[in-house]
């Protein structure tokens, strides 16, 4: 079939890792019954905020909000992510608000622009570095599976180590915005093209 | 039994089950088509295909749930929420896995013919010819211009674009006009034709989408979400194409939830009288019978009706009687290729989203080119610009980011391998004597592996890859391998593989099972070797050619 590499990396290819959530199933089911599974609308509105900082109304496009990322976050994190994923991103909510109050001295919320973008810009930095250190488990982890499918024994479950909490926004705000109507929108994107042309002076997507 | 009784029955409803139907109904016979699954209509039942892409709730993610009940779909990109409920249900329908093997199934109306990759590709005489010419296997009782005529027939039909290349081994066609490559991979095409002294090649993919409208189809509106579902009819599928020609000649009787449990074998008369079914639905138990029945459910599932069928003529079921039934099984191994970026194009854009890319057709152990393994492989691929989901240096976060990334990045282009697989008597499938699927019908269990000749091949493909990309002055080269287990290439092949010698096959010439002459078997089950382009055309110009012989063997008073 056509483009299946071009179809993965399009799907699951997201700043160099795959999707959280989207990944090859990982089993750990524990106790659910006690973790927060589904986004309050309070929460959407905060995660609304924390989009629209990473991804903010330009003269060229709508942000994250006017796609409201919050309430494809709920939908994602309810339905896509794991259950160890689910408690790294709730507790993230808390340690925003943490990373905030202690550099500001106030929550998220009542932090201007620039105050938020510095914050979000430092907390991209950490999940970044964090990131790198577990690049290097996760090798680990592809050499073992290799080991383990050349002894010719089925082995498709890949244990993955949860990203970062401001990670996990990051990439549900881009994947959020890019995929809603503003996103398609800000890429020039026509539903019906009608014709290709593999040579063009300007774009459209 | 009168209401019972058709002139002919096709098990299966994919691309070669809905051939079969088309052809069969179109010389006059009242025909039934067994699907196993649900009814599954033309645009109606497009869930996603004919909304805005924004309309899907994960955007193309699959829940937790999705990827407990679906692990095999999980093993690679065929799980995207637009199609999950295309797959099969494999909590309800399982295998069993003596070694490694994917198996990416539809059951529904259109098998996996709303699924399909689209590519279509001619075998030449250099496939039909290579078991012979090695000794390997048993060799095709046909050659090329047994068939060339038929493709010429079904490509008509269905609705093929491509170039007219004017290669040997990979024969020209009826053709639209090809779908268009774009300026880098145009450039990248004349870099490897100039090194190569037109040794090499990269052509325009031959796709199943129309360039051009024909009789009841619209063409394609290059908005590359084929597999959700396409409203212009603008690929080919059993919905698109053949499903409503057979319709249309009033001879057609469809019946889904139909799942076939045996074929129904005449010891006096040493033909089939028709075919046993479970209703997937109610668990009843109903016969059918025909004069002549087309088996067309995937290879694998093909195999296992003949494996089911007439046991007590033959312990291992029709068409054992040559030892090769469920052996034999082929594939094309991929999961591997290069990938690099190109510079120099920054100021070229793209229209449009095409439903194909490039094609580097096969190149190894053709002419002068000799290899330390036997047979080939070709290229599928294509040149882009990044999109969204790409790092940009320096920028984290806000406004620039974002207009950053609405704009397209840099060029880049990779390609994908496609390999042969030899027939292997030892690569088999077999009834699991243990396991039994939801309703209580014995299950699959796959037991076959790559071997040496697939792996020495795999270290060429990755390697040539790079060559060529090398050569075309593509930069950041890297390869990658990351391995085959049998199946996964959707191309399963070989189960019950034509001969000359019912001693060694399980099908003739006409595809007709040795065993029992008024049964024809005609998808990838039919397969006496893979060689490395995509099938399902083959098995259209096989069903076809199939299709014509038995109406007139009919007629004939043969069978």
């Amino acid at each position: 079939m056509m483009n299946r590499r071009e179809a993965i990396s399009r799907v699951a290819i997201l700043l160099g890792s795959t999707v959280i959530g989207a990944e090859l199933f990982v089993s750990g089911c524990t106790n659910a019954h006690t973790e927060q599974i589904v986004l309050s609308d309070t929460q959407i509105s905060y995660l609304n905020e924390v989009g629209e900082t990473i991804l903010p109304k330009t003269a060229a496009s709508d942000g994250a909000k006017a796609a409201n990322v919050g309430l494809f976050m709920k939908t994602m994190v309810a339905d896509c992510y794991s259950v160890e994923e689910r408690k790294v991103f709730f507790s993230g909510l808390t340690e925003l608000e943490k990373a905030s109050e202690k550099a500001y001295d106030k929550g998220f919320i009542s932090c201007n622009a620039e105050e938020r973008k510095k914050l979000l810009t430092g907390l991209d930095a950490e999940a970044k570095e964090y990131r790198k250190k577990n690049d290097l488990l996760q090798q680990k982890e592809a050499e073992r599976q290799k080991t383990s499918q050349a002894s010719g024994k089925p082995n498709y479950l890949k244990k993955t180590v949860p990203a970062h909490y401001f990670a996990m926004i990051k990439q549900l705000t881009l994947l959020g915005y890019f995929t809603s109507e503003a996103g398609y929108k800000s890429m020039g994107y026509v539903q019906v093209p009608g014709r290709y042309d593999g040579d063009v002076t300007h774009h459209r997507a | 039994m009168a209401e019972n009784t058709y002139d002919a029955i096709v098990i299966g409803s994919g691309i070669s089950g809905g051939w079969a139907a088309k052809e069969l109904t179109g010389k006059g016979l009242k025909t039934l088509m067994l699907e196993r699954g649900r009814n599954y209509e033309h645009i109606k039942d497009y869930k996603y295909g004919t909304k805005p892409p924004w309309e899907a709730p994960h955007r193309g993610s699959t829940t937790k749930e999705q990827q407990e009940k679906y692990p095999v779909i999980h093993r690679g990109w065929a799980a995207n929420e637009a199609v999950m409920d295309c797959w099969t249900n494999e909590q309800e329908s399982p295998y069993t896995e003596i070694k490694p093997f994917t198996w990416w199934r539809s059951y529904q109306l259109g098998g996996r013919s709303t699924l399909w990759g689209r590519q279509s590709y001619r075998w030449s005489d250099f496939d039909f010819e290579a078991n012979a010419k090695e000794g390997w296997a048993v060799d095709w009782p046909i050659r090329y211009k047994d068939i060339a005529p038929w493709y010429d027939y079904v490509e008509k039909f269905a609705g093929i674009s491509g170039n007219k290349d004017g290669l040997a081994h990979l024969p020209d066609g009826h053709f639209l006009p090809p779908v268009n490559l774009n300026i880098v991979e145009k450039d990248v095409a004349g870099r490897l034709k100039k090194y190569y002294k037109d040794q090499r090649h990269l052509i325009n993919g031959r796709v199943a989408n129309l360039t051009e409208a024909i009789p009841g189809r619209t063409q394609c509106q290059f908005r590359d979400r084929c597999w959700e579902g396409c409203p212009f009819g603008g690929y080919f599928s059993t919905q698109s194409s053949t499903l409503p020609a057979a319709v249309a000649t009033g001879n057609l009787t469809v019946r889904p939830w139909s799942i076939v449990t045996r074929i129904l074998y005449d010891k006096n008369t040493k033909k089939a009288a028709g075919v046993e079914i479970l209703d997937a639905q109610t668990n009843q138990t109903y016969a059918f019978y025909a004069k002549i029945i087309f088996l067309n459910a995937s290879a694998l599932n093909s195999a296992w009706v003949l494996m089911n069928s007439a046991t007590d003529v033959w312990k291992g079921g029709l068409g054992s009687s040559s030892g090769e039934l469920g052996h034999n099984i082929m594939d094309h191994h991929y999961n591997l290729g290069a990938s690099g970026t190109v510079e120099g194009f920054e100021e070229h854009f793209i229209y449009g989203r095409r439903p194909t890319g490039f094609y580097i057709p096969r190149f190894a152990n053709l002419y002068s080119d000799k290899r330390d393994f036997s047979r080939g492989f070709g290229y599928q691929g294509s040149a882009s610009r990044d999109a969204w989901s790409r790092e940009i240096a320096e920028l984290n976060i806000g406004g620039e980011f974002k207009d950053a990334l609405s704009q397209p990045g840099n060029w880049n282009i990779g390609m994908t391998g496609f390999g042969e697989i030899l027939p292997y008597h030892d690569n088999k499938i077999s009834l699991d004597a243990k396991r039994k699927d939801k309703w209580g019908l014995p299950i699959l269990a796959m037991d076959a592996e790559l071997k040496e000749n697939e792996k020495k091949m795999r270290t060429a493909i990755t390697s040539e890859a790079a060559n060529m990309l090398d050569v075309a002055g593509v930069k950041n080269i890297r390869t990658w391998d990351s391995g085959h287990a049998m199946g996964h290439g959707i191309h399963e092949m070989g189960t019950a593989r034509m001969g000359a010698d019912p001693k060694t096959s399980v099908l003739n010439q006409h595809n007709q099972v040795w065993d029992a002459l008024n049964v024809f078997v005609t998808d990838g089950a039919c397969m006496t070797s893979s060689s490395c382009v995509n099938p399902s055309l083959t098995y259209m110009a096989l069903t076809a050619r199939a299709c014509d012989f038995a109406v007139s063997e009919l007629k004939k008073g043969n069978i």
